[in-house]
């Protein structure tokens, strides 16, 4: 979108050159444009009608003015307020001295606050805090069972070697709305245990509850009182629409909330509700959730997020998303390998498996700038990979090492085996020995390989690297694809 | 589904906030026509509902066709008429001949899909019909303690796996255990999943194939759990778990908070899917068919 964006503002403006001046109606009918994208993206009307009417004012100065091409000037001007309108960057949390630091966690329901307690758990241990998490959510049926299940993963599982611990009294639950002022007895004591047994940090999980029901949200001032939280953080689902501010603005004005974690950015939704919720809180979105697991917990970059927003690509997060799924030694020996030539389907298949990993090619592929709006409706064929890895898989081991090994009855079992036909197999085959040659070229050949193997991905001759893969509807991608592969590719 | 009325009040009731300040609009649009302030206002109240651009600039393209043509009628009724349109006429849940019927339900992480299944099974129950709920979430740590507490509750034998095990496993187990004890309907629950996570699609097709495979007209409903609180997102949702599962319907959850769920709007403009039932509670029993007239008077509303 941001080329889209880009491009009507920059039609907006054209009709500007040569008269030198800006006047309020081109401006406004620039903002009319940028109006539409934050709506759509979530942000709450009210803020989106400020946001406008202010950054209309700060276009009409100078800068606009000087710039040669005013609708990149325009889109630079929005992206650099929305940031700022959502930073600054505070990703981590306070800890006091003596503890137990006491973080408490609320928000709706099914925003994540379970899976955050646990992720936050995690958060805590790499940064060397032991973690009591209280489960104070005594509405939900087995909220308890779920917190005990998620703290014990990350005590067996998560980095580093502080304690984590446990507190949870399943014997105070009752049904919704029973058991109001039950969950101020169990933080009490979930605080008293980690005073005793010198834990640095208690998280307490709260139920979550309507910010309408004044009966729970004064419960939760209970436990605010009764235990006075160093932190309160308040958990917000990405995909919140309008009345995400509401929300926000209730839990806020009841508790003074210190800081946000905006889960669920694994989905593709463009979480317009984060500029909603700063606005109204002024806190800070300290961390965003992007996945089930506990490790899934990431600081929080406003740029990203405007550029998320306004649905701009997000490549930085797309290259940090490959540095975490590949191992930097094992990476060098692949390169290695690759350099001389030793590149085996074994490796092929692993690599396919981390490029997979990183999530869908259609979600990949939305982080490039301008792919993401042009790949929306595209289909793309996930089996493809599914249908490599699988032939791949029917290999015997001797074969994966060396598929010379390969003669044409190899072949028939292997297509037996994974379910294609021959030609499949036939076809896989031919195009791995294309990328070992390209990827050694490429690995040692120097600026001269690399030229080679630029010209022969221009000339459309390797479908992209990838064997088998191809994606249908549109050939317009190739390019892309084949750019993101040698993006790939270089970095290794 | 005459057996929901008992709880027909409920819904009034969490509406009836709301509902004094629709004068608000109707005050503003009645004997009017609709001039670029009114059409403002339209648009804001619509899209602060969450019912999104596209399908807000659509209503009121249509409303100032119908204003301009037909004889003069009240512009707060026309409003609401083409609200209704737009969301179809009421879609009650499949009924079969053959038992049992197949319910399966699916949606995003943390829309209430748990907490959904025990209402539909609550409300089916109390039709007289025998009830067996399969927990084919064996990802989300609790979550088939979390059913089992409610099939307790309401006297409703749950089939689970273990923790991890294969969720079309487990769908086929609940399936010989509904077809052996003659069981009226089976509701699936399914693990909360992102309609973009390509491999997590691929599981929940399988399960639905699973079912067909064993009452070859299942599932009878694919519902979709969408919570009331997202925004634009829920359209993405509809489309991805459609391009899976198929999904015959909607369960709006959470519409008893200050949200309006104007999403299915946004939704039945541009895939026409109905919404079938409404949650408006924690309890068991806050479920309702989806009244259109009732739920686009809430919608409207002043705050």
């Amino acid at each position: 979108m941001l080329d889209g964006l880009s491009q009507r503002l920059g039609a907006a403006f054209k009709s500007l050159s040569g008269q030198g001046r800006i006047t309020e109606k081109n401006i406004r009918e620039a903002m009319d444009d940028v109006r539409r994208g934050l709506i759509e993206a979530d942000v709450n009307l009210k803020v989106v009608d400020d946001f406008c009417a202010q950054v209309s004012e700060d276009a009409m100065g100078e800068s606009v003015l000087q710039s040669l091409k005013p609708g990149e000037q325009m889109v630079h001007i929005v992206h650099q307020r929305l940031a700022e309108l959502m930073g600054p960057v505070e990703s981590h949390i306070p800890f006091v001295d003596p503890g137990p630091t006491v973080v408490m966690v609320c928000g709706l329901q099914g925003t994540g606050k379970t899976t955050t307690c646990g992720k936050i758990a995690a958060w805590c241990r790499r940064n060397g805090k032991s973690v009591l998490v209280a489960a104070a959510d005594l509405q939900r049926p087995a909220a308890v069972e779920q917190l005990r299940i998620t703290t014990e993963g990350v005590a067996a599982n998560a980095k580093g070697n502080a304690k984590i611990g446990f507190h949870g009294e399943p014997d105070r639950c009752a049904a919704y709305g029973e058991a109001v002022g039950e969950a101020i007895t169990v933080c009490m004591n979930a605080v008293r245990t980690a005073r005793e047994e010198r834990y640095d940090v208690v998280l307490l999980d709260t139920a979550g509850r309507l910010h309408i029901d004044d009966a729970l949200m004064g419960e939760l001032r209970g436990v605010q009182r009764a235990v006075n939280p160093h932190s309160i953080l308040l958990v917000i689902d990405a995909m919140a629409g309008q009345d995400a501010v509401n929300a926000a603005a209730a839990f806020n004005s009841q508790l003074e909330v210190d800081g946000m974690v905006l889960t669920k950015l694994d989905s593709d939704t463009r979480g317009g509700a984060a500029l909603s919720v700063k606005a109204v809180t002024g806190a800070p979105i300290r961390f965003i959730g992007t996945g089930e697991k506990y490790e899934d917990l990431e600081a929080f970059h406003p740029e990203r997020m405007a550029g998320r927003i306004l649905g701009m690509g997000d490549v930085v997060s797309l290259v940090e998303k490959a540095q975490d799924e590949v191992d930097e030694a094992e990476a060098e020996a692949m390169a290695k390998k690759m350099a001389e030539g030793r590149f085996t389907m074994d490796d092929f298949l692993k690599q396919i498996k981390s490029l997979r990993r990183m999530g869908s090619m259609k979600q990949l592929m939305g982080m490039l700038p301008g792919v993401g709006s042009m790949m929306k409706n595209m289909d793309i064929d996930e089996g493809a990979l599914d249908r490599v890895e699988n032939m791949a898989n029917s290999m015997t081991a001797a074969e994966r090492e060396d598929v010379s090994l390969m003669n044409k009855s190899r072949t028939r079992r292997v297509a037996k085996g994974s379910g294609s036909g021959q030609q499949d197999v036939n076809r896989l085959l031919k195009q791995f020995d294309m990328v070992k040659k390209m990827s050694q070229q490429m690995a040692g050949g120097g600026m001269k390989g690399r030229m080679q193997m630029a010209r022969q991905m221009a000339s459309g001759g390797m479908g992209g690297g990838m064997p088998g893969f191809s994606a249908k509807g549109s050939t317009k991608t190739a390019g892309v694809k084949q750019g993101f592969k040698a993006r790939k590719r270089k970095r290794k | 589904m005459g057996l929901f009325s008992a709880t027909k009040g409920m819904l009034r009731r969490s509406l009836a906030r709301t509902r004094g300040a629709l004068e608000g609009l109707g005050g503003l649009l009645r004997g009017r026509t609709l001039d670029a302030a009114t059409i403002k206002d339209i648009e804001s109240r619509l899209v602060q509902a969450d019912v999104g651009l596209p399908a807000t600039e659509a209503i009121i393209d249509k409303l100032q066709q119908r204003l301009r043509s037909g004889a003069p009628e009240d512009a707060h009724a026309a409003l609401q008429q083409c609200l209704c349109e737009l969301l179809g006429p009421a879609s009650p849940l499949a009924t079969t001949e053959q038992a049992p019927m197949v319910l399966l339900v699916a949606g995003v992480n943390g829309v209430g899909k748990t907490t959904s299944v025990a209402k539909i099974a609550h409300a089916l129950q109390g039709q007289g019909r025998s009830v067996l709920l399969a927990a084919a979430d064996t990802f989300r740590a609790g979550a088939t303690e979390q059913l089992r507490i409610w099939g307790e509750r309401m006297g409703i034998d749950v089939i689970a796996g273990a923790p991890g095990a294969d969720p079309a496993a487990v769908t086929w187990d609940a399936l010989d255990a509904a077809l052996a004890r003659n069981i009226d309907v089976l509701v699936v629950d399914t693990s909360g999943r992102m309609h973009n996570d390509a491999s997590l699609m691929r599981e929940l097709t399988k399960v639905r194939d699973v079912i067909t495979k064993r009452v070859p007209d299942g599932p009878h409903e694919v519902l979709l759990v969408l919570d009331a609180t997202q925004g634009q997102n829920a359209l993405e949702q509809a489309r991805g778990f459609g391009a899976a599962i198929d999904v015959t319907g909607l369960f709006l959850a959470k519409l008893d908070g200050s949200a309006r769920g104007g999403v299915v709007l946004s939704i039945a403009h541009a895939l026409n899917l109905p919404v079938k039932l409404i949650g408006v509670g924690e309890r068991v029993e806050d479920v309702e068919p989806f009244d259109g007239p009732l739920f686009v008077d809430g919608l409207l509303a002043d705050d």
